[in-house]
């Protein structure tokens, strides 16, 4: 069975090593998707594999026949981007770029992991609603590191683009 | 056409306030802000090549001694395997900023745990990742010494020592003299080093991520024993820098090497293990620091020595007392710096190298010594501001210093009076404020930069220098719009190519104030060159929004251009001002922190920084800098901390689950004043450097706040729970 990317299809790799972020960015010329650390330590790799946001690093291609992906390429376009994407340029939310495709790919399946009721450590009381405090987008966002610093600013986006939504 | 200016006088012509476009300084979006959110900016290792093969690094296991045999016939079986390189062209070290030249060759002689040594070829990445793990080496091992405290450090020679500092300790009404230390640092910025390198039989040209473009040509060429005009490097946008990237490093030569020899495109990424393990570290210190005051503040004597350590041969010393030498009074003064040659990995500039671990150290101190004054801290501060150099007796360029720290405590609502700790507790926190200066020298280097203004009324601005994050693309473009009155949209820049003229690299914080001047240059030029078309003086035209006026007629640009685009290599040297004038950035940290009384873990609560840096060139990047600065700030003061096997010398935590760089969640919001000055000595756009000033000190100001929280005085950095435990008085 192929994997789905951006939903078209592809066959998955014949070596079992190439790792579903490898095969990203090698073999489906969609390079958006980052390597910084190869070991699920930094989130610039981050994907959304059936709906749910995971370190495609850390997992194999071949693991994944049918399963369906989004990168960062999925998510908008320079031309077309989402209302993430735009809120991540105005409000300055990168400087070097390299993590923000991991960034937003995250920030778009936290939203939802939110508005599904997901808690988190920053949760006070896990039997109600986590609400969209800060803290909790900082919590929930604490897998994408940025070096360059960029977080006040892309907690700013996230912030616009959560209380345009609710 | 070149326009070329030596910068031997203070420029106060502030020319950029008296354009009509209005776009300088303003807060605009980056122009390639949209690649980069949507993954469509191409950084070194994303280009694609037909038939590239995949080169995999191969790093010793030993800290010191010889490598004594590769069996390449160890690998050359396995499937996909090309070959085996290991050749007198590679490198061992990566070169140090601004080398200009090769660094060390011999990737035979082992100096550091996990020198390349080898580089395996393959068709795909696995089968080269694999058989580097399979490539039998066999060392001969020697004798090392891993630890700065074990051997006796090398002063250098360029030092100061003015009038008795032992002296005026003990005529002192009040003194300190403490002892800090600090941990090695790494860069890691999130893109790990890469290249691809192409040969042709007589050009070599290679995407690589690197910072300096104008000198790593140099360095390459030094390496291959090539011409620079066989050499084309290519860094459109580089993943992160903060000097890791500022010289050539090793996979940037391996992959060239094996172009060449195997006659195919050849890539090389180095593994986050192996960014950690041969790129530049920064040095830990050990720093002292002693200040002898009168009963009023006035000090009378400041001193900071520090040991650093470094490779054997290497010549780079952090240099930890920069700004120490130029910010506080005081007759009677010690610099300096002593080196203790170690085997650890090359030590070399890592964002504000020498201010980054010596202004936090520098700033404690202050901080304690205004306890036992019962001074405020940012009083006594304001009362040891010397009106020139405290030695060399030259003016400072402009310093906003005062001003940072007096908005700074406004916007941040520092109260003055008596700061006694443990003051204010909210359950098992302890809650406290601390203020620290900042400081970092400026810098400017040689730059070139052609902008074309082109028939269709847009313009073109072509350099090799390199946006790295700091938002080059952005302000060249405000830069060149400005001048030549068109909107940012109507400016294309290109960047990071050596086929354009050289720019100055990003490093030191030196890139915009350099490559704005050369820009500036250009546009003068090219505005001179259009009032001589318009018949009126360069002073009279008014360029806005594509339309020329003169006074008395206005047309489109277009018109005036007529066909006939202008195109202008604009020249900046660092000229006499350098030597006549201290030029630095300033500013103030204020951070609240929350101690845990049970843990001793430490939150950073919120931070202001105010921070003087010349003009604003874009106010969104400008900030972004400054609080890209304060994360590091908050990073080196509570977690990040390389450590090293004493037995072995090997890097332990060589990954970013072990070395702790600050995460979404330890970081507050930040809060950011920009002092707007001119800086007429600084640049000719009256800007400073702005990328490294927001960490010089910040650290310290954490510290002092955690003494003013929970009475723990801090004199090792990262302050982990441990050491804020043990320091903490029951």
């Amino acid at each position: 069975m192929p994997i789905v990317i951006n939903s078209l299809e592809y066959q998955l790799p014949a070596d079992p090593r190439v790792s579903l972020l490898d095969f990203i960015r090698d073999h489906t010329g969609l390079p958006g998707t980052k390597k910084g650390c190869d070991h699920g330590q930094c989130g610039a790799c981050t994907v959304i594999l059936d709906g749910v946001r995971i370190n495609s690093c850390l997992t194999l291609a071949v693991m994944h026949d049918n399963c369906d992906v989004i990168t960062i390429e999925g998510i908008g376009s320079a031309e077309q981007p989402s209302a993430l994407q735009q809120a991540f340029v105005k409000h300055d939310g990168f400087q070097c770029g390299y993590c923000t495709p991991g960034q937003i790919c995250s920030a778009t399946a936290m939203l939802a992991e939110i508005a599904e009721g997901w808690p988190s450590d920053a949760t006070q009381d896990i039997g109600t609603r986590p609400s969209l405090s800060d803290e909790e987008i900082r919590e929930r966002m604490s897998g994408n590191l940025c070096r360059c610093g960029a977080y006040p600013n892309i907690v700013a986006a996230i912030r616009e683009v959560a209380d345009a939504g609710q | 056409m070149t326009a070329h200016m030596k910068h031997d006088q203070p420029d106060e012509r502030n020319v950029l306030d008296h354009m009509a476009q209005g776009i300088i300084g303003k807060s605009l979006d980056r122009p390639e802000g949209l690649l980069k959110v949507s993954g469509t900016a191409t950084y070194a290792a994303e280009y694609v090549i037909d038939g590239c093969l995949e080169g995999v690094i191969v790093t010793s296991t030993c800290a010191r001694g010889k490598v004594t045999s590769i069996d390449k016939q160890s690998v050359m079986s396995m499937p996909g395997v090309v070959d085996v390189i290991n050749e007198p062209r590679m490198i061992a070290r990566p070169a140090q900023g601004t080398a200009n030249e090769a660094p060390e060759h011999k990737v035979g002689e082992i100096h550091y745990w996990g020198q390349p040594v080898a580089l395996v070829v393959a068709e795909t990445i696995e089968q080269a990742r694999d058989a580097a793990k399979n490539l039998v080496i066999e060392y001969a091992p020697a004798l090392a010494e891993f630890n700065p405290e074990d051997v006796v450090p090398e002063p250098q020679p360029d030092g100061t020592n003015e009038g008795d500092l032992n002296q005026a300790m003990e005529g002192a009404d009040q003194c300190v003299d403490l002892t800090f230390t600090t941990e090695g640092h790494a860069s890691a910025a999130m893109e790990p080093h890469a290249a691809i390198a192409q040969w042709d039989g007589k050009m070599l040209t290679v995407h690589a991520s690197l910072q300096m473009l104008n000198y790593n040509i140099a360095e390459l060429a030094d390496a291959l024993k090539l011409k620079q005009s066989q050499i084309r490097l290519i860094s459109r946008y580089v993943g992160g820098g903060f000097g890791s990237k500022l010289g050539i490093s090793e996979e940037v030569v391996a992959a060239s090497v094996a172009a060449m020899v195997l006659d195919r495109p050849v890539r090389v990424v180095m593994s986050r293990q192996q960014v950690f393990q041969t790129i530049m570290r920064r040095s830990e210190t050990r720093q002292r620091v002693r200040l002898s005051a009168k009963a009023d503040g006035t000090f009378t004597g400041i001193g900071h020595e520090a040991v650093v350590s470094n490779l054997p041969g290497e010549e780079f010393a952090e240099p930890v007392t920069q700004s120490t030498d130029f910010l506080y009074a005081g007759d009677n003064r010690i610099m300096q710096i002593a080196v203790a040659r170690i085997h650890r990995m090359t030590a070399g500039s890592v964002r504000a190298p020498g201010e980054a671990v010596g202004m936090p150290a520098l700033e404690a101190a202050i901080d304690e010594l205004a306890e036992k004054l019962g001074i405020d801290p940012i009083e006594l501060r304001l009362r040891n501001l010397p009106d020139k150099h405290p030695v060399e007796g030259t003016p400072y360029s402009s310093r906003k210093l005062a001003e940072c720290l007096t908005q700074g405590a406004k916007s941040f609502g520092w109260k003055k009076g008596k700061r006694t700790p443990r003051s204010r507790r909210e359950g098992e926190w302890w809650i406290g404020t601390g203020v620290a200066s900042a400081a970092r020298v400026h810098n400017v280097g040689e730059a070139k930069a052609r902008v074309t203004l082109r028939d269709d009324g847009t313009a073109l601005v072509e350099t090799d220098m390199t946006d790295i994050g700091t938002g080059t693309y952005a302000i060249l473009g405000q830069i060149a719009g400005e001048m030549l009155g068109l909107n940012p949209d109507a400016v294309d820049v290109q960047l990071g190519d050596t086929k354009h003229p050289r720019g100055p690299g990003s490093g030191g914080s030196w890139g915009a104030a350099s490559i704005g001047s050369a820009v500036f240059l250009a546009c003068e030029a090219i505005r001179k060159e259009l009032a001589g078309r318009a018949k009126v003086k360069a002073e009279k035209l008014t360029l806005k929004d594509g339309q020329i006026g003169t006074g008395k007629f206005s047309l489109p640009l277009t018109e005036l251009i007529g066909g006939k685009s202008i195109s202008v290599i604009g020249h900046y040297e660092p000229g006499a001002v350098e030597k006549n004038f201290v030029a630095s950035g300033y500013g103030a940290f204020f951070a609240e922190v929350a101690v845990n009384h049970w843990t001793g873990e430490t939150r950073v609560r919120r931070m202001t920084g105010a921070f003087g840096f010349g003009r604003v060139l874009n106010a969104k990047t400008a900030r972004s800098q400054c609080i890209g600065g304060m994360v590091w700030c908050i990073g080196s003061a509570l977690t990040e901390a390389l450590h090293f096997d004493p037995n072995d010398g090997h890097l332990v935590n060589c990954d970013l689950a072990e070395y702790h760089v600050p995460v979404h969640r330890d970081i507050p919001d930040l809060d950011v004043i920009m002092v707007e000055e001119r800086d007429p000595v600084a640049s000719l756009i009256q800007a400073k450097g702005i990328g490294e000033l927001g960490m010089c000190g910040g650290a310290g100001a954490i510290a002092n706040a955690i003494y003013n929280a929970c009475g723990a005085r801090m004199h090792a950095f990262p302050m982990t729970p441990d050491k804020v435990l043990s320091a903490m008085p029951d």
